[in-house]
């Protein structure tokens, strides 16, 4: 870390929330449980959710006697990510970091130190936002500590359980270069790491299942030099908006301490979501010393170029990649191809779109209305059929919906459910002799619609189409009505 | 009767488990409230083992290689159910819920364990004097100390206790308490036998092996321990033993070297005693006769190996034993934070060596002495491992002392631990280097206590070990 991070340049805007002439500078580490059926090191079921100490055996215990054996699911799914970050995969050997803590078994936690599987690799942002990544370790997780009484903390407490199915369980740290400079770039950060995560299918990257975890390194400086002051390390951010929160009110209290004294000291700090603030952990004075070596138990992990080159050619399209196909084919905005992406909706909506459906048509219905967990049953051929229905005229929007719902619940064909709910296509014919009854039956408000200004002609476009509706119980669909009302006035 | 005859009778159903182990048990009984030996006899469950056996010979089934032999296990190797304690209060009343990889491989070749037996705490020492139950003595002289930290063993097939005992070697735990006990005794290449179930000392050098009172028994132990066990991801693939096989074999025409440096030369290793290297020369004279072709040989760093050891094995030790902290098993001393629960745990738990070693290591890697200290150790280690591959492209074998004098008297060394370190100079190259290395009794020493010769030989290259001590011992 004692390399110099680039000063923002002016090309560069910079938004923040930070006093004027202030700087952020943010390096993330993010720790990402990998969805391996079993632990790291031994053959217990690597699963959230089970009653305390059921998923346990000697080794993840660290009874006296017990070995580790790595699993190497676990070292493919790291190198995945590894590659899907630009990463180069390096010969790696595990270390034992040294510290007592109950919640670790053998009072070390086997991880990497000097020679990690993937380093120097890069995240870039939705928008072109590059973020170096110094480097993707394996390391095991440790098991969870309850503090009962005085107030949750370790050494106040009355008594301490801890429950060590966790203990084991593989993770992926990701550090980043301190390279972020807006909390907005620290959301977008961790948002894309997921979206890689989830598409790899390294992870489910649950935030509030602790599946993913994310610790901040901020600190601050003046704008325009490129010195890195003394930061500190925010823990326990446990969802996207605390990570803003939690930044934001570090970098302020920082920046109110080296306005007012001589700044704050190097420390790792809590965030309180609640109170809204960090509170102090360990301080640089009583940092451990790891006494980082080679962990004896394991063999170095070496793979072969065919190994890498085979992780390749299997990588499934990256995020990035999959939101500028679904643009290019649907017209998608930015946002509405992050979220069907993050979704994993972008495959549908290509395909519905390669059927015939009309693009903007379709990433609207599935923006707005296929917010579901399980849209397993929506085939590509029929939610086309379904968008193509309603660009028809043969479905109105409202419809539209309806049925859709119809198919994430039941999948099949669009215009059996269509037909079932009793949904005709309204004949434009019909609708225009509707409309010259109701011309004639509301010829004053008729006058205001031809003859009124602009907040006339919308209100009583609005009256009309309120009075078909209801005469055809909603059959109809608004748009058409628009465009008879509109050809009518002008004929 | 040795092993391989007991296990012959046994499988032929001429003797009775029951009654070799019986016979056993009724020895241990008798002599090792003085020598010992154990920390637990495990009378009842040998005996219902033995009767397993048995009824398994009479119904026509093949029990295996060791049927009905009584067996000897250090109390640092896991035993299911069964406590144990690696000689440590801080391990007192802790029944591991496995077995060992070594001992379900002993049980299914029909091996019967008899108990546990004592070491120096944690495997530290070379004396078993640093035990927290007490020392064990040497059977040919109960003032004598039996070597360590395998002591309990050792002295168990001296006294004959029991035919074959298991112990663990980290920088001589195996081989130097043989030589002080008269019994053969052999460290394996690192990997050939599995590490699981072994309670960890320092786990790059630590290596589970055979004790026997001659070669051809120690050769069958080994055959049924070592091979591969997904269970240790060190533990070598595709390596067959073939001790047994090639015992018979001889030296005609083998390449043997004395190492210069721990044979009393000018440069060498000090303090080696003039009995001991007198046994050492007759022993090489006897290979040249038997047709071996001899020669010295220089490695020098095999000099540096106590020192670079003296920081390797506590540093990992440090590691290891760092998990006995009172929170899950073993001793607990309360106190009023979990901090000082575990200091109180392990101030009250540790013996005076293991705290003088985790100590050692602790500082060998700490901030700012890792270059100077553990990272200069891992240095000798890879100078020394490139040193013997050069030696090995000349030499087959190399033989040397095991220990540079006879047993030294009980609490002749326990004040200043140097002069206890110093026990393992010839031993711990083998264990920086990971090679094989055997002890065999060769003649006496001017106090008619037992001297040890060591055969070395590179890795993989086990059965080499055997067939050199099988000529060594028909001369002795």
């Amino acid at each position: 870390m004692s390399e110099l991070a680039p000063a923002a340049t002016p090309e560069t805007p910079v938004e923040s929330a930070l006093p004027e002439g202030w700087e952020l500078i943010v390096g993330l580490e993010v720790h990402v449980e990998l969805d391996t059926a079993t632990k790291l090191f031994c053959g217990c079921v690597n699963r959230f959710g089970v009653d305390p100490n059921t998923n346990v055996c000697p080794t993840c215990l660290g009874l006296p006697g017990s070995l580790p054996v790595m699993n190497e699911r676990a070292v493919e799914m790291a190198m995945i990510l590894g590659r899907a970050l630009g990463c180069q995969v390096n010969r790696s050997v595990m270390a034992r970091k040294n510290y007592f803590y109950p919640d670790m078994p053998k009072d070390f936690q086997t991880t990497q130190y000097d020679q990690p599987t993937n380093s120097e690799g890069e995240l870039k942002l939705a928008d072109g936002f590059v973020v170096r990544i110094e480097r993707a370790h394996i390391e095991e997780d440790t098991g969870k500590s309850v503090h009962v009484g005085g107030g949750g903390r370790i050494n106040e407490a009355v008594y301490s359980l801890v429950d060590y199915n966790r203990a084991g369980v593989p993770l992926i740290e990701i550090v980043s270069k301190p390279d972020i400079r807006t909390i907005e770039h620290a959301r977008n950060y961790v948002e894309e790491l997921r979206a890689i995560v989830v598409a790899t299918g390294v992870s489910d990257a649950r935030m509030e299942e602790g599946s993913i975890r994310v610790d901040a390194n901020v600190s601050v400086r003046r704008f325009g030099s490129s010195e890195l002051r003394t930061r500190c390390e925010i823990k326990n951010i446990n969802s996207l908006r605390s990570l803003g929160r939690a930044i934001e009110h570090e970098a302020l209290r920082q920046i109110d301490l080296w306005t007012t004294g001589s700044g704050p000291q190097q420390q790792t700090r809590h965030w309180d979501e609640d109170a809204g603030r960090t509170t102090p952990g360990r301080s640089k004075e009583d940092v451990e010393d790891y006494r980082y070596f080679q962990e004896p138990d394991l063999v170095p992990l070496d793979p072969t170029s065919a190994t890498i080159a085979a992780i390749d050619a299997a990588m499934p399209p990256l995020p990035s990649a999959r939101r500028s196909a679904l643009r290019a084919a649907t017209g998608a905005g930015i946002d509405a191809a992050r979220l069907l992406v993050e979704r994993g909706q972008d495959g549908l909506a290509m395909a519905a779109v390669a059927a015939g459906a009309d693009g903007a048509k379709t990433v609207t219905r599935l923006v707005n209305d296929l917010a579901v967990n399980d849209w397993s049953k929506v085939e590509a051929e029929s939610f086309a059929a379904l968008v193509r229905m309603e660009s028809n005229g043969e479905l109105s929007a409202s419809q539209a919906k309806q049925v859709l719902g119809d198919l994430v619940e039941r999948g099949g064909d669009p215009a059996a459910h269509a037909d079932v709910r009793g949904f005709e296509a309204m004949d434009t014919t019909e609708l225009e002799s509707l409309l010259d009854q109701l011309i004639g039956e509301n010829p004053e408000e008729w006058s205001r619609y031809c003859g009124g200004d602009e907040g006339d002609r919308k209100k009583m476009q609005g009256f009309f189409t309120g009075q078909i509706m209801k005469a055809t119980r909603g059959q109809a669909d608004g748009k058409v009505v628009a465009q008879l009302l509109a050809k009518r006035s002008s004929s | 009767m040795s092993a391989i005859e007991i296990a012959a009778a046994v499988s032929a159903g001429e003797r009775s488990a029951s009654e070799v182990v019986d016979a056993h048990l009724e020895l241990i009984a008798q002599r090792d409230p003085e020598l010992h030996a154990y920390n637990l006899v495990t009378a009842e469950s040998a005996r219902a083992e033995a009767a397993a056996i048995d009824a398994r010979v009479s119904t026509g089934e093949v029990v295996g290689p060791l049927a009905g032999v009584p067996l000897a296990v250090k109390d640092n190797m896991c035993t299911k159910g069964v406590p144990t304690t690696c000689s440590s209060k801080i391990l007192e009343g802790w029944r591991p819920p496995y077995d060992a990889t070594v001992v379900t491989r002993l049980r299914e070749a029909g091996a019967v364990s008899v108990g546990k037996t004592n070491l120096d705490e944690f495997a530290m020492g070379s004396s078993t004097e640093h035990s927290a139950f007490g020392p064990t003595r040497n059977p040919h002289d109960l003032s004598k100390v039996p070597g360590g930290s395998s002591g309990g063993s050792a002295a168990s097939v001296a006294a004959g206790f029991t035919p074959l005992g298991i112990g663990s070697d980290t920088g001589g735990s195996i081989r130097q308490p043989a030589a002080f006990c008269g019994v053969v005794g052999m460290k394996p290449t690192y990997g050939v036998v599995s590490r699981y179930g072994l309670i960890a000392f320092a786990s790059s050098l630590d290596q589970i092996g055979p004790f026997a009172a001659d070669v051809a028994d120690a050769a069958a132990l080994f055959d049924v321990i070592a091979g591969h066990d997904p269970l240790d991801s060190t533990s070598i693939r595709d390596f067959t033993p073939s001790a047994s096989a090639m015992l018979d074999e001889g030296v005609d025409g083998l390449r043997i070297g004395v190492v210069k440096e721990l044979a009393g030369g000018p440069g060498g290793v000090p303090g080696l005693a003039a009995d001991v290297l007198a046994r050492t020369a007759e022993a090489v004279e006897v290979l040249a006769t038997a047709g071996a072709l001899v020669d010295e040989v220089s490695v020098p760093s095999s000099t540096l190996g106590l020192s670079a050891y003296y920081l390797v094995a506590p540093a990992e030790a440090s590691s290891n034993l760092a998990r006995y902290d009172g929170v899950r098993y073993g001793l607990r001393v309360d106190g009023p934070t979990t901090p000082e629960m575990t200091t109180a745990t392990r101030t009250a738990g540790f013996g005076t060596e293991v705290k003088r070693r985790i100590m050692l290591g602790t500082y060998a890697l700490s901030a700012g002495y890792y270059d100077a200290f553990y990272g200069k150790a891992l240095k000798v280690r890879t100078m020394m491992l490139s040193d013997f591959a050069r030696v090995y492209e000349d030499f087959d074998v190399l033989v040397a002392p095991t220990t540079p004098t006879t047993a030294f008297e009980l609490g002749a060394r326990t004040q200043d631990p140097l002069t206890m370190y110093v026990n393992d100079v010839c031993t711990i190259p083998s264990n920086l280097t990971g090679h094989p290395a055997i002890s065999v009794p060769f003649g006496v020493g001017d106090d008619g206590m037992p001297v040890g010769v060591q055969v070395l030989a590179p890795a993989l290259h086990d059965a080499q070990t055997f067939r050199v001590a099988a000529v060594l011992e028909a001369a002795s």
